[in-house]
């Protein structure tokens, strides 16, 4: 039995476990019980968190636009996406004319689905999780896949034109953007050694975004692409395609998108928090487990702040530029970091502290070398102006020479 | 091992199921006063014309192709990158080897021009 005090959601659940067995319920079932209790609980809590941040997102960005953001439900406007919430309950769902139905119905759930499904693999103290999969990088990958069938499935089965277009470019973009993604994610796994989130988490005694500083870029604008978010949000551009793939979505189906692609950038930030900041990580974490928490939730706050300054600070990219900085910037950068880490580590291996800055080193020599290359390459490849130059408005002669004397 | 994909399967179950219901509830609540000229598809007010699955350009066939390459090499990597630090050497300059490979196959695929976008 654990102490309550150093980490009470783990006695709750061996409490609840023993007072299942004591009413003579099978010691399997009664698993099998709390982990359908663990499973709901925490996928509850993040669909009622993404409230918080939607009212979190919207006030930031009204703060950075020079606005007041909302401010009329509620202290500061907090409840401003509950209220919000209500009223998309109400709303009349409109299934257009020759939708594919079942597609069309299937979609919006599974974009939940597929960004919940990566919460049970994430550690959140050392003991609360859900739970430490062998395999639990590829899992993420694989799973946010889904994002990808959902959207694809919903501006398929629309029937509206924008919707198509939409969904054919947010499958272009998202399968693009997997490629260096994957890759950067392989840097911290050949560090720790496994693929388990938790084990990654106990190994970075010093946070991999040390170790590995261009794989952690290259996962942080990778994944705020993943998610659809400006700069990246060409999936739905307003100015171009109505609303994208969820043009004929009304209602709470089209809240769930909108839920959806909250909670997939707060994910982004928890998973870089994870992979690159050392998780649960900090002092006094071994004699308070759920510090872990805390700390977590500090991390996450602040790549969720800066991946929320970014969409408010940068306009959005031309597909063929996004297309560009994926293929021909982002993925030689991150098979790069690679090559260099493997080196690096398998050459230092044994002296912990060489081997830090030795990797650290080897980043910033390799991020210098390959902006100075993209430096070069674009001097060499840029377009010749296509008109001339204006003549400049010079003043009449006679005035300028009236002037000088 | 087991009990941990069996937690993967219910919180499966419990994601699929959360938007659902909601779904459901609010199809409960929501009003149901549908019309032909709501239900028709949006295209800027204008009546619609043509089929709606309109042919796409051509790249973004290319740029799938590309994508299936480099994915099913990396998840060849992951093995590889687990067993790093076990690995010896010389299976070390393999890997290597494999991922220099793979960048000769991205520079090739750019100077072919499958990475351009017209």
């Amino acid at each position: 039995m654990t102490n309550w005090l150093e980490d009470p959601i783990r006695w709750i659940a061996e409490w609840l476990y023993s007072v299942l067995v004591g009413w003579g319920i099978l010691p399997s079932v009664a698993d099998v019980i709390l982990m359908i209790t663990g499973a709901a609980i925490l996928s509850t809590l993040a669909l009622l968190w993404v409230l918080f941040l939607i009212w979190f997102e919207r006030k930031l960005i009204g703060r950075i636009q020079d606005r007041f953001g909302p401010n009329r439900v509620g202290p500061w406007g907090i409840f401003q996406s509950v209220a919000d919430m209500i009223k998309i309950f109400t709303k009349e769902y409109i299934t257009p004319q020759g939708a594919d139905k079942v597609l069309y119905n299937l979609a919006p759930v599974l974009a939940v689905a597929s960004v919940l499904l990566i919460w049970a693999v994430l550690p959140f103290t050392r003991s609360i999780m859900g739970v430490n999969l062998n395999v639990g990088v590829v899992y993420i990958v694989a799973v946010g896949g889904g994002g990808v069938l959902a959207i694809l499935m919903a501006g398929y089965a629309s029937n509206n034109k924008y919707a198509f277009l939409g969904a054919s470019r947010a499958v272009a973009q998202l399968i693009s953007y997997e490629v260096p993604m994957v890759i950067s994610l392989l840097v911290p796994v050949l560090l720790a050694g496994s693929m388990g989130l938790n084990d990654i988490v106990q190994a970075q005694s010093v946070p991999y975004l040390v170790m590995a500083p261009v794989a952690a870029l290259v996962f942080f604008i990778t994944s705020m692409a993943e998610t659809g978010r400006a700069p990246f949000d060409l999936v739905e551009a307003e100015s171009e395609l109505v609303a994208g793939y969820n043009t004929e979505y009304s209602g709470l189906k089209f809240g769930m998108f909108f839920v959806g692609e909250f909670l997939h950038s707060f994910t982004a930030a928890l998973l870089f928090a994870v992979l690159f900041l050392g998780g649960w990580r900090g002092p006094f974490v071994d004699q308070v487990p759920l510090l872990g928490l805390v700390y977590l939730f500090i991390k996450t706050m602040v790549i969720y702040f800066l991946i929320i300054l970014v969409r408010a600070s940068v306009p959005r990219f031309r597909i063929d530029q996004m297309m560009d900085l994926n293929w021909k910037v982002l993925t030689p950068l991150s098979i790069l970091s690679f090559l260099v880490t493997a080196v690096i580590a398998k050459v230092l291996e044994g002296q912990f502290l060489f081997q830090v800055l030795g990797l650290l080193a080897g980043n910033v020599i390799l991020l210098v070398l390959f902006m100075e290359w993209g430096e070069r390459r674009n001097k060499r490849n840029r377009r010749p102006m296509v008109s001339q130059p204006r003549p400049l408005a010079t003043p009449a002669s006679d005035e300028t020479s009236m002037a000088q004397s | 091992m087991l009990t941990a994909w069996l937690y993967v399967g219910i919180f499966l179950v419990v994601a699929v199921l959360l938007p659902a219901v909601a779904i459901a509830l609010a199809g409960i609540l929501a009003p149901k006063k549908s019309n032909p000229i709501k239900t028709s598809v949006y295209e800027c007010g204008i009546e619609v014309v043509g089929p709606a699955r309109v042919q796409i350009k051509a790249q973004y066939y290319i740029y799938a192709m590309v994508f299936l390459v480099f994915d099913v090499e990396m998840v060849l990597l992951f093995p590889w990158a687990v067993a790093f630090k076990q690995l010896p050497l010389f299976a070390v300059f393999e890997g290597i080897l494999f991922l220099l490979i793979l960048l000769g196959g991205l520079f090739y695929a750019w100077r072919k021009g499958a990475l351009e976008w017209f």
